[in-house]
C-alpha cells in the first residue's frame, strides 16, 4: 500500500498548493508507515527534483499530452498510477483542477472522497480526518468507509516543510487517454493579478470605498505587499469589481496569512469566507462594525485617510528592511 | 430542450451554525432553509434557456419532506416539475448514486448543479455524477451558451478564465456569472399560485451505502480581542504586523 500525491502543475510549473500537498502526503505516509509516491503529469518545465526535497520515496513522471480542462483524461491517468502503485490514500490539492478531477477519480477508483481537508488523518482504518464545513463556520471530523480514500487539501491550511530523501527513485512512462470530451478553445488571463487562492496577503475592500474609481489606493497597497485584491459581495454585485474577486460564503473562501479588510462591515456571510486567514486587519469608520469582533488588529477611521498613510508607512518600512 | 437542475436545501447564509450536545449533528431548530445559492444561479439559467429555446426544467433533490417548502419555491421561480428522491442524504457518493438512477431513467440534454453546497462544501456530487453517467463535465462554470448541438462554456481558472466547448448532453457545476445576482427571480403571486398545481413527484429509494460519514463537528477557536490602533498611527500597525504577527 502507498500514499499517492498528485504534484499538480500549471503550464509546466508546480504551484504552492502542490508543495502543501507534498508535505501533507509525506507526513501522512510517515504517520501510517506507508510508502509515499508523487506523480507528475505532462511536460514539466520546473525541475522535477524539486519534488524529491519533500521526502517522497518515488516520483512517477507520466508523459501524457493533456489539456487542463480534460478532467476525465487527468482522472484516468491518475487512476492508472494509483492502481499500479497500489495506493489506498490519494492526496490532491483542492485547487480548481483538484475540484474538477477528485470526485471523478473517486468513482474511477471506487474510493471515498473528502475535500477541504485541513490536517493529516488522526487515525487509519477507518481514515479519520478534519475538514472545513459550513463555509468556514465549522469543522467536520469525517470518517471514510471504504478501502481507498481521496483527500483534497484546502489551500493555505498545511505548513510547507522540506524533508530530504536521498533514496528517491524516479520513473517515467507514457500514457494516452480516450479523446477528450471537453475542448479548451481559449484562455483569457486576468491582467497582472496574483491568484487569490495562492496569495499570502490579500487586500480587500467593500462598499465603504464609495465607487470603483477609488480602487487605485487598494491596488497600490496590494502591489506594495505583493498581495491579491478581493472585494465584498455588494461590490461585485454592483459591478465595481469582477466576480472572481468576491470573497465570502457565496464567493471564494480564502486563507491567506494576512487579510486586510477596508470598508467592509464584516457580515457573517463575508467572515465565513475569510475567517481562516491567519491575521485579519479591519479598517472601518463604524466602531460597531462586526469585523472588529473578528479581526486581530483594527483601525477606526476613514479609508481615504488611513490607506494613503498606511501605504506611506509600508514604503518606509520596506526602505528600512 | 430538457434541463435537469439538482438542488440542495441549505441553511440561510445568515444562519449561526450550532450543533447538538455531543456535537454529532447540525442543529436545524430555528434555521431558515433556502435553495443553495450556487444552485439558484443554475436554476435561473435553466429557466432562461427554456424560455429562449423551449423545453422543460425539471428540479431534482435528494431529501425528506422537510425540503418541500424549498422545492415549492423552485416551482414558484419557474421550474416545471420537481422530483424529490425520498431519502435523508448521507454523503456525496450516495447522493450522486441516487441522482444517477433517476437521470438514467430519463433523457436530459443538460444537467446543472451548483459548484458546491454552502453547508458541507464538498463540491463532489457534480463530478461524481459526470463519472457515473460518463458525461462531459465543466466545473466552476461562469458562462454557458448554446450552439446547434454543442455548448460553449466559461470556467474560472487560476489567474483567468477558460472557454470550453463540449457536446450535449453534459453536466455543468455553476456559480455566479452563469447569471448575475440581479437576474435571480423573486417569485410573484402568479408564480406562487401556479407552484401549488405543478407536479412535485416523490420517488422512493432503497438507499445507497455511503462511503464517508460525519462523526463530529467543531467550532473554530474564538480569536483574541481585536487590538485597536488609533487612526493616524498607521506606523504602529506596520510594526505590529512585522514584529508581533510576523506576516510582513
Amino acid at each position: 500500500m502507498s500514499v499517492l500525491v498528485f504534484a499538480e502543475s500549471w503550464n509546466g510549473s508546480f504551484k504552492k498548493g502542490t508543495f502543501e500537498a507534498l508535505t501533507f502526503a509525506h507526513d501522512t505516509a510517515k504517520k501510517l508507515n506507508l510508502e509515499c509516491v508523487a506523480v507528475t503529469l505532462g511536460n514539466i518545465k520546473d525541475d522535477v527534483n524539486k519534488i524529491s526535497s519533500f521526502g517522497v520515496d518515488k516520483i512517477v513522471c507520466v508523459s501524457f499530452d493533456y489539456n487542463n480542462c480534460d478532467n476525465k483524461g487527468i482522472s484516468s491517468a491518475l487512476a492508472h498510477v494509483a492502481k499500479k502503485e497500489n495506493s489506498n490514500i490519494i492526496i490532491i490539492s483542492n485547487s480548481n483542477t483538484g475540484k474538477s478531477i477528485g470526485p471523478r477519480l473517486s468513482i474511477d477508483l471506487d474510493a471515498a472522497f473528502i475535500s477541504n481537508v485541513v490536517d493529516i488523518p488522526s487515525k487509519n482504518t477507518p481514515i479519520t480526518i478534519k475538514k472545513k464545513a459550513f463555509s468556514g463556520k465549522a469543522f467536520e471530523i469525517a470518517q471514510t468507509e471504504s478501502f481507498k480514500s481521496i483527500l483534497a487539501i484546502s489551500p493555505n491550511s498545511y505548513t510547507i516543510t522540506e524533508n530530504s530523501n536521498p533514496n528517491c527513485q524516479q520513473e517515467t512512462f507514457n500514457f494516452s487517454s480516450e479523446t477528450a470530451n471537453v475542448i479548451s478553445e481559449k484562455i483569457e488571463k486576468s491582467t497582472g493579478n496574483i491568484s487569490l487562492a495562492d496569495a499570502e496577503v490579500v487586500v480587500s475592500a467593500g462598499r465603504g470605498l464609495k465607487g470603483p474609481e477609488n480602487w487605485g489606493m487598494i491596488e497600490e497597497l496590494a502591489d506594495l505587499l505583493n498581495a491579491g485584491t478581493a472585494c465584498s459581495k455588494p461590490v461585485s454585485d454592483l459591478g465595481w469589481r469582477p466576480h472572481g474577486e468576491h470573497v465570502g460564503q457565496t464567493g471564494k473562501a480564502i486563507a491567506p496569512n494576512l487579510y486586510i479588510a477596508v470598508g467592509i462591515s464584516g457580515a457573517i456571510q463575508h467572515l465565513a469566507g475569510v475567517n481562516s486567514s491567519k491575521i485579519m486587519v479591519a479598517i472601518n469608520t463604524d466602531p460597531d462594525a462586526p469585523f472588529f469582533k473578528a479581526a486581530d488588529y483594527g483601525i477606526i477611521g476613514d479609508a481615504f485617510e488611513v490607506i494613503p498613510k498606511l501605504i506611506e508607512e509600508i514604503k518606509n518600512f520596506k526602505a528600512n528592511n | 430542450m430538457k434541463i435537469l437542475v439538482c438542488i440542495s436545501n441549505v441553511p440561510d447564509t445568515t444562519s449561526k451554525i450550532e450543533f447538538n450536545d455531543d456535537s454529532s449533528e447540525f442543529k436545524t431548530e430555528g434555521i431558515q432553509f433556502i435553495i443553495n445559492p450556487y444552485d439558484e444561479f443554475g436554476l435561473t439559467k435553466a429557466i432562461r434557456l427554456r424560455d429562449k429555446h423551449g423545453g422543460k426544467v425539471t428540479v431534482v433533490h435528494v431529501g425528506t419532506s422537510a425540503s418541500d417548502p424549498t422545492l415549492r419555491k423552485t416551482l414558484a421561480i419557474g421550474a416545471d416539475e420537481v422530483i424529490r428522491i425520498d431519502s435523508k442524504p448521507k454523503d456525496s457518493y450516495s447522493v450522486a448514486k441516487e441522482l444517477a438512477k433517476v437521470i438514467s431513467e430519463q433523457e436530459f440534454d443538460l444537467i446543472i448543479t451548483g459548484r458546491e453546497s454552502i453547508d458541507y462544501n464538498n463540491g463532489a456530487v457534480p463530478g461524481m455524477l459526470a463519472a457515473i453517467l460518463d458525461l462531459p463535465f465543466v466545473n466552476a462554470c461562469t458562462g454557458f451558451s448554446l450552439n446547434e448541438d454543442s455548448a460553449t462554456m466559461e470556467r474560472e481558472i487560476e489567474g483567468g478564465k477558460e472557454f470550453i466547448k463540449a457536446s450535449l448532453p453534459l453536466i455543468i457545476a455553476g456559480q455566479k456569472g452563469l447569471v448575475e445576482e440581479s437576474d435571480l427571480i423573486i417569485p410573484n403571486m402568479r408564480g406562487i399560485m401556479s407552484a401549488r398545481t405543478k407536479p412535485l413527484i416523490t420517488v422512493k429509494t432503497n438507499g445507497t451505502p455511503e462511503k464517508s460519514e460525519s462523526i463530529k463537528f467543531e467550532k473554530p477557536v474564538t480569536k483574541q480581542e481585536c487590538k485597536m490602533i488609533d487612526a493616524g498611527k498607521e506606523k504602529e500597525l506596520v510594526t505590529l504586523l512585522h514584529n508581533e504577527a510576523k506576516v510582513i
